[in-house]
This record gives structure tokens, C-alpha cells and sequence, in this order.
């Protein structure tokens, strides 16, 4: 149906694709996996047509023999959206924030002329409950705010599936998702392409993903295909050396031993951890109950240990971190670090602030773009004023996450993901702290530079003692990083111990469901 | 939503009362006795002190603060010092030309900016987008009342389509008295114009880099409807912003507009309460202007909460 041959693509005269050639059919589900900037969303976007400027494409591009590359801007406006449609990473931002998304949905119907106004609101309705979003509970005057990352991705497929595209594609669709959403949105498009017929090219950077959805695997490195075969074969033979890297960082465990922890008192206590948000008001007067985002947590982190903490996004996970680092105020309970209470709200002495440092998910948004990287790097000391051996320190810091000192000079948006997330954790170590907490810090990077932080991690806490408090979704991560695990739910830790244990041997429901959900790679035997 | 207006309408009022306690306190510092002004410097001190019973400046502050609020509260001014007539009409008559001017001025600069806006946005990098940027850097560095000049020089003195100035008085008809207005408000219009193109292109072309924009290409939206249907209204909150600063603006300070005109509006009826010392004019037309600011900044919050539904919720 769709077919790639000889594709080849550059992008200001930089080469980007190479020579890629694929072909998807009627119901199939092809599997394009890859590290980020092998050129897999590029790929993506040439069959869109919606390639950025200074784009220039070569070879052939056929749906059902019509030849798109001929076609102009105007002609292939019919095509998108009605033979052909696209879904996107970052649920949170793929919708137009001021329009409900019944009409976001009804639009792919009116622009292409397929439905009057009125026609397209049913039509809307119909398909939001086709994937999954209720009338009577996401009724389609919803705003795209109201709902959560899970519910705007599903959004986004009933706006691309609208028309019945011959083929959809999916880039990275469940990446910025926690794995019980994760599972539930692959099932939707395994479902949609069984009852529908439709293609679908799911993108995405980990293996794991693809291995229980795709019926072809392409792997893709450099802009080239390197490997393309039906997937259980693919993954089962890994015959060229790629595949096998990307099948080892998919369940990459650093090496690293964890130091033995030294006796003495807890580093981090946490007692009885309250809080809760003012619920939405549903009327002038009438209010919901509060929502309780922490409730009655109590957890300690020895000093050297890693700890990790999983839940589904929205359990609390990250308003418990916040508390932690003295950002939030609690409501109930207390918090001690080394001993000393940890007050949010009022000012936290520099001396007790200098022993704890966090890395966030995102490592462009957490850095200041106009400052280079010595100085965004150097924040932590005005914490204790600036040592006489600042710069020979920075230096040090980047050599500890492995970047050439010579850098130091340079802007944030120079460096790649991974390399601004090493940064990260340079301006965490800096003022040679002895707790970082880690909130998803390795979430929005993929498998390969995701094992190397990891890696990175793993040596930095032998080296300096460090604890973690090691914050994810995702159960590989806190599989390989941490000795102990907390699952949290709604709220409530539902179950913890060692890592191994929990994680081999769940006690509790939700520890099973989540385990359930995450995607694996089977071994092969 | 009602919440939402209703936090706004008390903001509203404790600002109202804070700008009144501040304006009053001002003019009851400035240096300067309007009955020893009015009488002259030869007066006995005794008509002084008559003529400043008469005209209510005797008694305590906080009397005389409460009177006045009061008085305001009920549409009654007070009576201006230089022209003995009620304060409240005089400042009717003058309303009857700045307020239209003003709405004039405000809607040819929103006619003008927001398509220029759109049009450069559309085009970013090319010619036009250039040439519309050096232009409207054009129109915020010359300053309007040699515009105004060049107005009069062009469509009044050689063209002969319009006065050069005056205004006929609504009782002469509405189409005299626009035509009276018109220059002036091109005159005024311009320069904001300028300035809000350049507000609306540079939000236009921010919102163009979202995600939603791409998402709405790949539903098979043109470019151009993409700009019209997603990022013209996302675009809209920095324009609201400009927009409510500008009406203020042109509300008060239309000041030498209004003189290269002859026109009788609110910025030259204040301009010469502050130079004949008449300060129950002075405070009672500052007091409306203020009204007038705040009032509007409720409307563009309102307006916020109508562009942008995330917004109702705080």
C-alpha cells in the first residue's frame, strides 16, 4: 500500500535519510525502531509531507501507486488527514489549547468536506468513544487541560482515524506515558488497525515496545535500514550488531556494584508525609473533596542507598519529591535530612539545602538557555558562597559525567539530550551533596544514552557515596538502579522491599498490574 | 467563569479605593492655594479665606475625603474653580469627543494591525514580512503629531477633503463629526497599530512552532488555516494586553493631538485645569481616567478568560 524505495533525504544539505526503502500493507503493523536522530520521525514526516525547510527528497514515495512526492502542497493537504494520518510523542502539547475536543476531532472531518458541521459534532462523539473516551465521562466540550496525557493521546488518534486513514503513523505515541497507559494505548491501535484495516508504522526507541505490537520490525540507524524482517524474527535472531546493542540497552543493568551502606543513622526520613490540593470547583459554591496527592507516607534512605519510588503519573510520586527537596510545603507529617527538619515555605539554610540536589525529567527546560555551561553549572555554590577552587571543580564535575572540560563554554542548546542530562547531573554534584533525588531523570532519554546515564549513575554513587532517591514509571529503570522499591498508588505506599523481591514476587494487585503492563523483550532461548 | 469575574470585580474595587485615597492625598500636597491663585497676588487674606470656605477647602482631610468620594459616588463633581459650572458636565461635553475619539482610533489601529499581523506572520523571512517590519518600525519612531501635521498639510490644505481642525458638536450629525475625527484618529491610530502588528506577528510566529499547529497540518489543514484556526486565537492573549493599555492611552493622552486639531477633549481640558490651579478638575477627571484604566483592565481580563478556557479555573 505504502512503499518507500531509494529514499533519500537531506536537510540543508546535511545527509539525513539514506536509501530507505519500506513497504507497509493493508492491516499490517510495521515496527521502525532506532536511536533518537537516526531519522526515524524524518522518515515519518517525508510521508506526511511535512518536512521542515530546506528539506530536500529523493527516490520514491507510492501510496497505492499515486506518486506523492509530485504532488504539491495544496494536493497533498487532501491526502493528509484523510489516506493518511499522524499521531505524535507529546500528548500534552499535540492539542490546540482553546478548543474543545470534540471540534478538534470534528475538524479532520469538515476541512477535508466530508461532513457538515453538525454531522462532524456526531461523528466526534462516536469516534471519542471509539477509543475510548465516554461521552458521559469526557464529554467532547472538554478542553484539552481537563484530561491527562493517557486520555490527550487517545484524542489525538480519534482526530487522525477520523477519515479511516489507509495508513497511520504513530511516532513515539506512548513514550512521554507510564506503562499501565502505555499498554492500554498500544491495545487501541492494535485493536483500530484489526478493525479497520489500516497500516500502521509505529515508531518508536525501544524494542520492548514494539515486540508485542508489530508484525514487521525495521531498525534504523544513521538514516539507514539496517535490519528488516518479521519482528519475532528480528528480535529473536538480532543478526546485525545494532539490533543487539539496542536489545542490550533495553534491559541494561550497570555494573557498578552499589558500595555497602555505612552504619548509622538514616539520611532521609520521611514520616507520615501529608498533603493535599484544593479540589476543582464544580459550581460556585458546591465543592469536591480535596485531593489528597500525598497521604500518610513515611520512608527513610539509608546513606549510599538507592531507593526507588514507581507509580503510575498522577499517584503523588512527584509532590512526595517536592516535599522532599523543600519546594512544597507538607500539610502533616515531617521530613529530616541528616538529622534536620526539612520545612518547606520557610527559608532552608544554605547548609541543609547543599546536601540534597535534584535532576528533573527534562533536561532543556531545567536550564537557564542565555547562561553557558560553567556558570549554569557553578549554581549550587551560592549556596555556600564560591570556593577559591571553583573552576578547578567544574572542570572535575564535567570530567565525572564524562564531558571534556573544554566545553565549558558553551550553550545548553549545543549539546545533545543526553549530554544536557550529564549536565544535569554535573550541577547536581557540585556542591557535593549527599542525597540527589531523581525524578524521572532518565525518562525522556532513549535506551542507548538511557543505559549510560545509568552506567554514569551507578559509578558516581560508588565514587562519592551518594544516595538516590530514584523516581520512575518506568520498572527497568528501578530494576537495575535501586536495592529497594516503593510502590505508590493513589496517594499510599501499597507495597516496598528489597528490589528483586517486589519485582520478582508482587504481593500487591497494583505491584502485579504494573508489572503486567510494562512491555518485555522476550530472551530468545 | 462567574467566579472568575466576580474575584476580578473586587479586585476592581479595592483598586478604585486605593487610587482615590493616593490621588487625593497628591493634590492635597502639591503647593499652590487655588483660591490665593483665583484672587491674585494682592488679595486680602480675609476674601481668601471666604472665597476657600466657598469652594469647600476648609474643614478637616478626612471631611473633606468623604465628601468628595461621596460626591463622586453620586454624580456630583463638585464645581470647577475657573469656569463656575458643574464639573460633571463639563467633563460630559469633553467625554462626547475623547471617548469616540478614542474607540475610533483604537478600532482603525485593530483593523489595520491585526491583518498586517497575520499577513507578515504568513510570510515570515520573506519581502513582504521585511518590508511590513521596517515599516511599523517606521510608524513607532515618528512621533504622531508631525504625522498629524503632514495629515493636515496632505488631506486639508492640498486636498481640501477635510478641516484642518474644529469639531461641529455631535448636534451638527454623526457624519460631520466623524469627518471631523477621522484625522485625528488616523493620527492616532498609526503609531498603535505599529506597535500591535508587531505584537500579533511575533505571537503568531511564537504559536507557529507548537506542536497543536503541526498536528493540525497532519489533519490536512493548509498552512494558512492552521494560522487562522489555531494560532490566530492562541495568539490573542499579548494583543489583549497591548489592546487594554492602548485604549487607556488614547483615552488621556490624545494631548497634542487634540491641540494640532483644536479639538475640546479631556486631555486638553486637564492640561489647562493643571496650569489654572483648578484642582476639583483636576482630581475629578484623573479619578475618571483611573476608573476608566480599571475598568478596562477588567474587560481584557474578562476577555482573557474567553480566549483561553484554562484561565476560568484560577
Amino acid at each position: 500500500m505504502i512503499l518507500l524505495r531509494d529514499l533519500g533525504l537531506s536537510l540543508n544539505g546535511r545527509p539525513v535519510l539514506n536509501g530507505v526503502s519500506l513497504e507497509i500493507g493493508r492491516g499490517e503493523i510495521l515496527g521502525l525502531a532506532g536511536e533518537s536522530g537516526s531519522g526515524k520521525s524524518m522518515t515519518a514526516l517525508a510521508i506526511m509531507g511535512l518536512l521542515p525547510e530546506g528539506a530536500e527528497l529523493r527516490g520514491h514515495l507510492r501510496l497505492n501507486g499515486l506518486d506523492l512526492l509530485s504532488l504539491s502542497d495544496r494536493q497533498m493537504c487532501r491526502v493528509r488527514g484523510r489516506d493518511l494520518g499522524m499521531i505524535f510523542q507529546e500528548p500534552m502539547t499535540a492539542l490546540n489549547p482553546v478548543q474543545r475536543i470534540g471540534d478538534q476531532v470534528a475538524e479532520t472531518l469538515i476541512v477535508h468536506g466530508e461532513a457538515t458541521r453538525a454531522e462532524a459534532r456526531r461523528a466526534a462523539a462516536r469516534l471519542l468513544n471509539r477509543v475510548g473516551l465516554p461521552p458521559d465521562r469526557f464529554p467532547p466540550t472538554r478542553y484539552p487541560h481537563e484530561l491527562s496525557g493517557g486520555q490527550r493521546q487517545r484524542v489525538c488518534i480519534a482526530m487522525a482515524i477520523a477519515l479511516r486513514p489507509q495508513l497511520l503513523i504513530a511516532d513515539e505515541p506512548t513514550t512521554a506515558l507510564d506503562v499501565t497507559t502505555q499498554a492500554r494505548i498500544l491495545d487501541l491501535l492494535k485493536g483500530l488497525v484489526a478493525e479497520t484495516g489500516m497500516g500502521l508504522l509505529l515508531i518508536t526507541h525501544d524494542l520492548a515496545v514494539i515486540s508485542g505490537v508489530a508484525d514487521r520490525l525495521a531498525v534504523m540507524r544513521r538514516g539507514e535500514i539496517v535490519e528488516e524482517g518479521p519482528a519475532a524474527s528480528v528480535l529473536a535472531d538480532r543478526k546485525h550488531p545494532y539490533t543487539r546493542a539496542l536489545v542490550a540497552a533495553s534491559a541494561h543493568r550497570p555494573t557498578t556494584p552499589p558500595p555497602p551502606p555505612p552504619p548509622g543513622p538514616p539520611l532521609l526520613e520521611v514520616r507520615e508525609a501529608r498533603r493535599s490540593y484544593p479540589a476543582v470547583h464544580s459550581g460556585l459554591f458546591r465543592r469536591l473533596p480535596p485531593h489528597r496527592a500525598v497521604d500518610g507516607v513515611s520512608f527513610g534512605i539509608a546513606r549510599g542507598e538507592s531507593l526507588g519510588l514507581v507509580g503510575e503519573s498522577g499517584c503523588g510520586k512527584s509532590t512526595l519529591a517536592r516535599a522532599v527537596l523543600g519546594l512544597d510545603p507538607l500539610q502533616g507529617g515531617e521530613i529530616r535530612l541528616d538529622g534536620e527538619v526539612v520545612r518547606a515555605g520557610a527559608a532552608m539554610p544554605a547548609r541543609l539545602r547543599r546536601k540534597m540536589n535534584a535532576v528533573f525529567q527534562d533536561p532543556f527546560g531545567s536550564f537557564n538557555p542565555r547562561h553557558r555551561v560553567a556558570r549554569l553549572i557553578a549554581e549550587p555554590f551560592h549556596l555556600g558562597g564560591r570556593p577559591s577552587d571553583a573552576d578547578e571543580r567544574i572542570d572535575a564535575a564535567l570530567e565525572a559525567v564524562g564531558l571534556d572540560p573544554k566545553h565549558r563554554d558553551r550553550f545548553i542548546h549545543e549539546f545533545s539530550g543526553g549530554q544536557r542530562q550529564r549536565i544535569a547531573i554535573a550541577r547536581a554534584l557540585i556542591a557535593r551533596p549527599d542525597l540527589i533525588v531523581l525524578d524521572e531523570a532518565v525518562s525522556a532519554l532513549d535506551v542507548r544514552v538511557r543505559a549510560q546515564i545509568l552506567d554514569l549513575l551507578a559509578d558516581l554513587r560508588a565514587r562519592f557515596g551518594l544516595s538516590y532517591l530514584f523516581i520512575s514509571h518506568d520498572l527497568s529503570v528501578v530494576r537495575s538502579s535501586t536495592e529497594r522499591v516503593l510502590v505508590m498508588q493513589a496517594g499510599r505506599i501499597v507495597e516496598e522491599g528489597a528490589t528483586e523481591k517486589v519485582l520478582h514476587n508482587p504481593a500487591h494487585a497494583y505491584t502485579k498490574a504494573l508489572l503486567s503492563a510494562a512491555p518485555k523483550l522476550k530472551e530468545p532461548e | 467563569m462567574l467566579r472568575y469575574a466576580l474575584t476580578r470585580l473586587l479586585s476592581l474595587s479595592l483598586s478604585l479605593i486605593a487610587a482615590s485615597v493616593a490621588i487625593f492625598a497628591a493634590i492635597e500636597v502639591i503647593p499652590g492655594d487655588p483660591a490665593a491663585y483665583m484672587l491674585g497676588l494682592n488679595a486680602a487674606p480675609e476674601t481668601v479665606a471666604v472665597l476657600r470656605d466657598e469652594l469647600g477647602l476648609s474643614g478637616s482631610v478626612w471631611a473633606r475625603y468623604l465628601d468628595w468620594i461621596s460626591g463622586l459616588a453620586t454624580g456630583d463633581f463638585g464645581i470647577s474653580y475657573t469656569y463656575r459650572v458643574p464639573v460633571a458636565e463639563l467633563v460630559a461635553q469633553r467625554l462626547a469627543v475623547s471617548l469616540p475619539l478614542a474607540a475610533y482610533a483604537l478600532a482603525l489601529s485593530t483593523a489595520i494591525a491585526l491583518p498586517v499581523g497575520l499577513w507578515a506572520a504568513a510570510r515570515r523571512g520573506r519581502g513582504a514580512d521585511l518590508g511590513i517590519m521596517a515599516a511599523t518600525q517606521l510608524g513607532i519612531a515618528v512621533p504622531n503629531f508631525w504625522f498629524a501635521m503632514l495629515l493636515v498639510l496632505v488631506f486639508a490644505v492640498k486636498l481640501r477633503w477635510v478641516s484642518a481642525g474644529g469639531f461641529p458638536g455631535w448636534e451638527a450629525g454623526l457624519g460631520p463629526g466623524l469627518k471631523a475625527l477621522t484625522l485625528p484618529a488616523v493620527a492616532l491610530a498609526l503609531p498603535q497599530a505599529a506597535i500591535l502588528a508587531r505584537v500579533m506577528r511575533s505571537a503568531l510566529i511564537e504559536t507557529l512552532g507548537q506542536d497543536y499547529i503541526r498536528s493540525a497540518r497532519a489533519k490536512g489543514l493548509s498552512r494558512a488555516q492552521a494560522l487562522r484556526r489555531h494560532a490566530f486565537r492562541n495568539a490573542l492573549i499579548p494583543v489583549l494586553t497591548i489592546l487594554g493599555l492602548q485604549f487607556s492611552f488614547l483615552l488621556a493622552g490624545a494631548i497634542i493631538i487634540e491641540n494640532v486639531f483644536f479639538l475640546p477633549g479631556l486631555g486638553r481640558l486637564i492640561f489647562q485645569a493643571i496650569t489654572q490651579r483648578d484642582l476639583i478638575v483636576v482630581e475629578s477627571v484623573v479619578m475618571l481616567l483611573v476608573f476608566a484604566v480599571i475598568l478596562v483592565t477588567f474587560l481584557v481580563d474578562l476577555a482573557y478568560a474567553a480566549v483561553d478556557p484554562r484561565l476560568k479555573r484560577r
